[in-house]
Formats: structure tokens, C-alpha cells, sequence
């Protein structure tokens, strides 16, 4: 499953589906049950019947009635911003959606270690 | 009725979707006004490996691979700096015990509903439904903003891989953002 065709294209997945939303939404819509479940057949539908190597099938679903949207991807809000870079600043900590994910995740690892997370690094492997 | 361009109102007429987003365009378009060399996207040439699938969905095993970020509450969670790291999801866990962390998109939906980046409750309603033959009894999970693809062609890939051939999987489903 796919929302970035030309990463895809340039991947070269051996076969793929292409869903034209905006990133963070490559099953389809919240709250939308049955559009994610057409998303879904029409995926494993390509899994049947694509037969040549690389396709990238563009499944039928649009975002919104118009495609506004994409305008702003990835662009400066304005020209005072052009070089502003705006881009979340990486850490090693973990970066837990509710606090009390953290609390969770620490009883974890103090009683019996997270079984369920697999770190390959070196620098990681002592976590486990 | 809200206004559209010229183009937009052409392409509504015509049934047409505009282009995709060149997102490997913009990229290198953002690294430039920043003053970053471009960014090298992984390129493979050539025809790619293909494996038919061999058997009837309805018979079929399927797998769920997805680098959105998804973590288990209990599980110690996605870093933001070249995480290598991957997560087992079982496929019976509850939807409320599922959380989203990555740095490179806008989770407000993915928080709301998991299924949009990790189509669980998706798959398990076609199983269901005998639609596919079964899902698989474990999901992967990682935060796919990883900037070495090296690392993740020599070390993160195969020990995924690794995992969906023990688990006899026919096929898998994955799911990028």
C-alpha cells in the first residue's frame, strides 16, 4: 500500500496499490469503516491479479472534492519561512504518545523486559 | 458551491485525478531552500522480485507489516533518531491499547483511528468475513523515518522477514506512510 507514488516508483515494489491521500492515511480514512475496508479488498484484490512486476495500481478514492490539499505538502507557509526548518528535532528518548505509556513501558522492562520490543543494535541490545 | 480553478473544475468533469504529490520532487526542493545536500531515495532498477501468490486469499495466511510508528501501551515506544527497532503486535490486542508515534507526519488521525495507518480491526472483519483464510498471529511495527537505508536493508528488513517465514505467512500486507 502506497500514498507516495513516485517513492514507490523509485522502491520498485513488486506490486503495490496507490491510495492519493495525504501521508499518515495509506488505509484510508478515520472513522470510515467502509471505505477501509474497500481500500483493504481492492489491495488484496491487486495481490490476485497483478502480473506484471513493479505495477503500482491506482485505486479510485479521492481525499476531497478537490485537490487544494497538496498545494501546501512539504512548502514554506510563507516566504519569511523559506528557510525556517520546521522539522521535529530527533532524540534518542522514546517518544511515548501519553505519559502514562511511559510509567507502563518502565514497570515492563523493570519485572520481566519488554518481550514484545526487538532492538538489533548493539548500543540497544541491554534494553532487552 | 465553493469555488475550484479552472483545473480542478476540468478534471471533476472529466472524472480525472490531478498528479500525485512528487514527494522525492519536494523533498529535494525542501533540502535545497535549507541548504542540505539532496536526499538520496533508495532507487532499484530493474525488474523486481515476484512471487505469485500461489493459493486463494481465501486460503491464505496474511501478514501486517507497518512503519507508522505503531507501538502496544506496555511497550517501550518509538525514538525519532534512526530507530532500528521493531515491535510485535499480537493481532488479537484491543484497538484502545494501540499508539502512534513518528515525527514526519500529522498523527491527529492516526491517534484517532489506528486503522488508517495499521488496518487491524480492517483485516480481522475480512477474516471474518473468510474473505482472506486468516491473519497472521503477529503484527510488526516500526517508525519508519529512518535515515540510513542501509540499516534498514542489512539489519531491520531481514529480521522482519525473518519473522513473517517462521510465522508461515503466504503473504503480507505492508503498510508505509
Amino acid at each position: 500500500m502506497s500514498s507516495a507514488y513516485s517513492i514507490t516508483r523509485s522502491v520498485n515494489a513488486p506490486r503495490a496499490v496507490y491510495l492519493d491521500f495525504p501521508l499518515g492515511h495509506t488505509a484510508g480514512k478515520p472513522g470510515d469503516k467502509a471505505l477501509q475496508r474497500k481500500v483493504m479488498i481492492d489491495t488484496l484484490s491487486a495481490l490476485d491479479t497483478i502480473q506484471v512486476p513493479g505495477t503500482i495500481r491506482t485505486l479510485p478514492y479521492r481525499w476531497a472534492t478537490t485537490d487544494a490539499w497538496k498545494d501546501k505538502v512539504m512548502r514554506p507557509a510563507s516566504e519569511k519561512k523559506k528557510h525556517a526548518d520546521d522539522r521535529v528535532e530527533r532524540s534518542t528518548d522514546p517518544q511515548y504518545q501519553f505519559e502514562g505509556d511511559r510509567q507502563a513501558a518502565e514497570l515492563n522492562l523493570a519485572d520481566n523486559g519488554c518481550t514484545d520490543c526487538i532492538w538489533l543494535e548493539p548500543q540497544d541490545l541491554g534494553k532487552q | 458551491m465553493a469555488k475550484i480553478s479552472l483545473k480542478e473544475w476540468y478534471l471533476q468533469k472529466h472524472h480525472m485525478h490531478s498528479e500525485p504529490i512528487d514527494y522525492i520532487q519536494r523533498t529535494f526542493e525542501q533540502y535545497a531552500r535549507l541548504g542540505y545536500p539532496p536526499y538520496q531515495w533508495v532507487n532499484n532498477p530493474g525488474e523486481p522480485p515476484f512471487v505469485p501468490l500461489g493459493k486463494a486469499l481465501r486460503d491464505a495466511r496474511v501478514g501486517l507489516v507497518a512503519s507508522g510508528g505503531i507501538y502496544r501501551l506496555g511497550q517501550v515506544a518509538f525514538h525519532y533518531k534512526d530507530d532500528c527497532s521493531f515491535r510485535l503486535i499480537p493481532t488479537t490486542v484491543k484497538l484502545n491499547e494501540l499508539r502512534v508515534t513518528h515525527f514526519a507526519y500529522d498523527l491527529t488521525d492516526a491517534r484517532a483511528d489506528p486503522n488508517v495507518v495499521f488496518p487491524l480491526e480492517t483485516l480481522r472483519d475480512l477474516a471474518e468475513l473468510s474473505r482472506i483464510g486468516e491473519l497472521s498471529p503477529h503484527a510488526y511495527t516500526f517508525m519508519g523515518g529512518i535515515y540510513s537505508s542501509r540499516k534498514v536493508k542489512e539489519i531491520l528488513a531481514p529480521a522482519i522477514a525473518d519473522r513473517l517465514v517462521k510465522d508461515r505467512v503466504d503473504v503480507v500486507i505492508l503498510v508505509p506512510v
